[in-house]
C-alpha cells in the first residue's frame, strides 16, 4: 500500500513569483504526472520526480510558459499498472491536467495508453518498451532509446569487428524478456547469427552453468540482456571461467555501479548507452555537450549522482513545454501537433526529430558505444 | 428477512451513490475498484472467515480468470462472455485439482502451500511471454458488451460492477444460512467435532475452495476487460496479502465486513494521497489502531457497539418500567 502523492513546488514558486514582484497572471498551466517512486523501480520514479520539480521551479522563477506558471499534479503508482490507471483517470478527470509526464515502467505506460486516446490529452512516457511507439499511438510520445535500438547498436559493432556468432544470455524481468526478443528478432537483419540462447532467474547468484554451455559453442561474442545484479554476476563468471570472447552489455547496466559490482571483470566490457554517461569526454564540437553538462551538474549539486532516467523526465518536460510555447496555448489537441513537430530538440537522450510516423524521435546516434577501461566509460570510436 | 434487510441496504447505497454523484471521480473511478476489491474480498472471506481456511494466493485465481479471457479475445478472437466462461471453466478445474492435497494441510502448511500457489502462477504469468505477454502485459483487450450496450465509459462499468458484488453478495449470504454454510462454520469450530457430526469435511472444504475461486475468476474476467490491459504484477503476492487485509479489516465470517473492508482499503489511500510524504505512515498508523481497539473487525466491531448500546437502553427502559 504504498500510494503516495506528492504535491508540488507549487507554494515555492508561487513565492518566488511574488518575490520577484510579478503578480501572478492566468490559471497555471497543468502538467500531470505518475511515477513509480516507491516500489521495486523506485531507482527510475525517485529521478525522474526529482527533476520534474527541479526543472518546475526554475521555469516558475523565470515567469513560466506563455506567461503562466506551471502547476506539477503527481502522483506514486509504485510501479503498478493497476493504480498508474486510477491515477491517470484521476489525473484526466479530477485535476484536468494540460499534458501528462510520466509512466516510470513499461507496463504503467501500456495500461495507460488506450486511456489518454480516449480523453484525447497529450502523453509522453518515459518507459522503455519499443511496443509504446509501434505501431505509433495519436497520443502518445516516448523519451528512452528502445531495447530495440540497443540491440541494433551492439550488432552494429559487432560487425565492424567482423563478428557473425553470438551466443546471448538474459534475465527474466521485464527489461530482459523484451530485449531478449529484440535480440532475437534484429539479427538477422545484421547478418548475425545466435548460436546460443540461454537464460537465468532474477535472484540467480551463479551463471557458470549456462556460460559453460556457451563455451562449448562457436560463438564469436557474447551478448548479455540483463537489469540489476545479473549482468554483473555474468560478467564475473565469464572471466572466472577464462572465456576469451568480447562481453557487450546492455544499456540496462549503464552505472557505476556496474563497474562497482563487477570489479575488475568489468575491464573490456562493451555496452551501448546514453551520452549523458560520458558528457564530459565528449567533444567541444558535440551539440548535446553543454545540455548534458548543464544537467548533470544541475542534478548532482542538489541531490547526488545523475542518472539517465532523470534524463528522460528533462527531455519529456521540455519537449511538452516547448509545444505549448509554439503552440501559445494549453489546447490539447493543439500541444499534441506541436510535439509531434518537434525537430532538432537537443536533450539528454539525444537529438528528438518526430514525425507523425515516429513517436520517438531518436536515432542510432543518439547512443554511443562504450567501453570500460580502467574502471571507467570510455567512448570507441 | 434481517439477511435481506442489510442486502437492501446495500443495493440502495450502490445505486444511489452514482444518482447523486454521476461525474464524481471517487464514485464512478474509486468505486469501481472498490466494487472489485469487494467482490473479491466476498468470496475470499467464504473460505478465511466462514471455513477458516487461509489463503496466501487467492490473487492466483483472479489472474487466471483475467488471463484466460484477454488471451482468448486478444488472440483468438472469442467473444468476450465466452471467454469469462471459458476462464471460470479453467478456474475451477485448477482450484478442483490443487484443492485436495492443499486442503489436507492446515494452518500455517495450508498458508504456506497457498503462497506458493500463487508464486507459481504469478511466475508462469512472467514466463510464458508467448502467450501472456510477459512482464511487459497484455493490451488490446476489447471492452464487454450487454444487451447492445457497449460498456465504455466508467459509469457504465460502475453499474457492471454494482450489479455482479449485489448478486455475489446475495449468493454468499444464501449459502452461509444453508446446510453446508452450517457444515462449514462448524469445520472451523473444529474440524473434528464436525466429522463426528457426520459433516464430510473434505467435500465441504473443496466445495468452498472452488466456489470462492470462481468467484475470484468472474471478477478477473470483468477486471481484464474494464482495464483493457493486464500483467502480472496485478496478479502477484502482494495483492493477495491486500486481500486478506481487507477480510480481516471488515471482520471475519462477515460478508458485509468484507465489503466494509474492501471499501476501507479501496477508499484510504485515494484520501490519504493530500499527506504526502506521510501518506503510508498515517495509513499504516490507522490500520493498526483499528486492529487493536476493534481486534473483531471493523463492521463486526463497530455493528457489536451498536447492539450492545441499544441492549443496554433497552434493559434501562426495562428497568424504569419495573420500579
Amino acid at each position: 500500500m504504498n500510494v503516495r502523492k506528492i504535491l508540488t513546488t507549487l507554494t515555492a514558486s508561487l513565492l518566488l513569483t511574488l518575490a520577484a514582484g510579478q503578480a501572478p497572471a492566468a490559471e497555471p498551466i497543468k502538467i500531470g504526472s505518475f511515477l513509480a517512486v516507491t516500489g521495486g523501480a523506485s531507482f527510475l520514479g525517485d529521478p525522474e520526480l526529482k527533476t520534474l520539480q527541479m526543472y518546475i521551479e526554475e521555469i516558475n522563477a523565470k515567469g513560466g510558459v506563455i506567461g503562466r506558471q506551471i502547476e506539477l499534479v503527481h502522483y506514486d503508482d509504485g510501479g503498478s499498472p493497476k493504480k498508474s490507471v486510477n491515477f491517470a483517470k484521476r489525473l484526466i478527470q479530477k485535476d484536468k491536467v494540460d499534458v501528462i509526464v510520466g509512466g516510470s515502467t513499461s507496463g504503467s505506460t501500456l495500461a495507460v495508453m488506450p486511456l489518454v486516446d480516449r480523453a484525447k490529452t497529450p502523453f509522453i512516457s518515459l518507459a522503455g518498451s519499443v511496443k509504446i511507439i509501434s505501431p505509433v499511438q495519436y497520443w502518445t510520445f516516448k523519451m528512452p532509446h528502445t531495447d530495440a535500438m540497443a540491440a541494433a547498436k551492439i550488432y552494429g559493432d559487432m560487425k565492424q569487428r567482423g563478428i557473425t556468432k553470438v551466443a546471448l544470455i538474459s534475465g527474466s524481468g521485464g527489461f530482459d524478456k523484451s530485449g531478449r526478443t529484440q535480440s532475437l528478432q534484429l539479427a538477422r537483419q545484421y547478418g548475425i547469427e545466435i548460436v546460443s540462447d540461454e537464460s537465468y532467474g532474477a535472484k540467480d547468484t551463479d551463471m557458470t552453468a549456462q556460460l559453460t554451455k556457451i563455451r562449448d559453442t562457436d560463438a564469436q561474442a557474447i551478448l548479455n540482456f540483463g537489469f540489476g545484479t545479473g549482468p554483473a554476476i555474468v560478467t564475473k563468471n565469464v572471466r572466472q571461467l577464462g572465456i576469451d570472447l568480447p562481453l557487450y552489455q546492455s544499456h540496462g547496466v549503464a552505472s557505476k555501479k556496474f563497474i562497482e559490482l563487477a570489479g575488475d571483470a568489468a575491464e573490456g566490457v562493451r555496452l551501448p548507452a546514453s551520452a549523458l554517461l560520458v558528457a564530459d569526454m565528449l567533444p567541444d564540437s558535440d551539440p548535446q555537450k553543454p545540455v548534458l553538462l548543464a544537467y548533470k551538474n544541475k542534478f548532482e549539486a542538489k541531490y547526488g549522482p545523475v542518472s539517465t532516467f532523470g534524463g528522460h523526465a528533462y527531455d519529456g518536460l521540455h519537449i511538452a513545454l516547448e509545444a505549448i510555447e509554439r503552440a501559445g496555448s494549453t489546447d490539447k489537441a493543439k500541444v499534441r501537433d506541436e510535439i509531434e513537430k518537434t525537430r532538432g530538440f537537443i536533450g539528454t537522450g539525444g537529438i528528438y526529430n518526430m514525425s507523425p510516423r515516429d513517436h520517438l524521435g531518436l536515432s542510432l546516434k543518439a547512443f554511443k558505444m562504450l567501453e570500460i577501461k580502467n574502471g571507467n566509460w570510455t567512448i570507441v570510436k | 428477512m434481517r439477511r435481506l434487510a442489510g442486502l437492501c441496504l446495500l443495493a440502495t447505497i450502490v445505486v444511489v451513490l452514482p444518482i447523486l454523484f454521476p461525474d464524481n471521480y471517487y464514485v464512478t473511478v474509486v468505486g469501481v475498484t472498490a466494487l472489485l476489491h469487494a467482490i473479491l474480498a466476498v468470496s475470499l472471506n467464504l473460505l478465511m472467515g466462514y471455513a477458516g481456511q487461509i489463503s496466501l494466493g487467492h490473487a492466483a485465481f483472479f489472474g487466471i480468470g483475467a488471463y484466460t479471457s484477454a488471451i482468448l479475445t486478444t488472440r483468438y478472437g472469442w467473444d468476450p462472455w465466452a471467454a469469462i466462461m471459458a476462464g471460470l471453466a479453467l478456474t475451477g478445474l485448477v482450484s478442483f485439482l490443487v484443492s485436495r492435497p492443499i486442503l489436507r494441510l492446515k494452518g500455517h502448511y495450508l498458508a504456506m502451500a497457498t503462497l506458493g500457489l500463487g508464486i507459481i502462477i504469478n511466475i508462469i504469468l512472467v514466463q510464458g511471454d508467448q502467450l501472456t505477454g510477459g512482464p511487459d502485459g497484455l493490451g488490446g483487450i476489447p471492452t464487454l458488451s450487454l444487451f447492445g450496450w457497449a460498456l465504455d465509459t466508467d459509469l457504465r462499468w460502475y453499474w457492471m460492477m454494482g450489479a455482479t458484488l449485489l448478486g455475489v453478495v446475495w449468493l454468499a449470504l444464501n449459502i452461509i444460512d444453508s446446510r453446508s454454510g452450517r457444515a462449514l462454520r462448524a469445520l472451523h469450530g473444529s474440524e473434528v467435532a464436525a466429522e463426528m457430526m457426520g459433516i464430510n469435511t473434505t467435500a465441504a472444504k473443496t466445495g468452498v475452495f472452488v466456489l470462492a475461486a470462481l468467484i475470484a475468476s468472474l471478477a478477473g474476467g470483468l477486471f481484464c476487460h474494464q482495464q483493457s490491459f493486464i500483467s502480472p504484477d496485478s496478479f502477484n503476492f502482494f495483492f493477495s496479502i491486500e486481500l486478506v487485509t481487507m477480510v480481516v479489516l471488515g471482520g471475519m465470517a462477515s460478508t458485509y465486513g468484507a465489503v466494509f473492508g474492501a471499501l476501507i482499503l479501496t477508499l484510504l489511500p485515494e484520501l490519504l494521497v493530500v499527506f504526502e510524504d506521510f501518506e503510508v505512515m498515517i495509513f499504516g498508523a490507522i490500520l493498526m489502531l483499528m486492529m487493536i481497539f476493534l481486534p473483531q473487525g471493523l463492521f463486526v466491531g463497530l455493528q457489536n457497539l451498536v447492539l450492545r448500546w441499544l441492549n443496554r437502553r433497552r434493559s434501562a427502559a426495562f428497568g424504569a418500567v419495573g420500579e
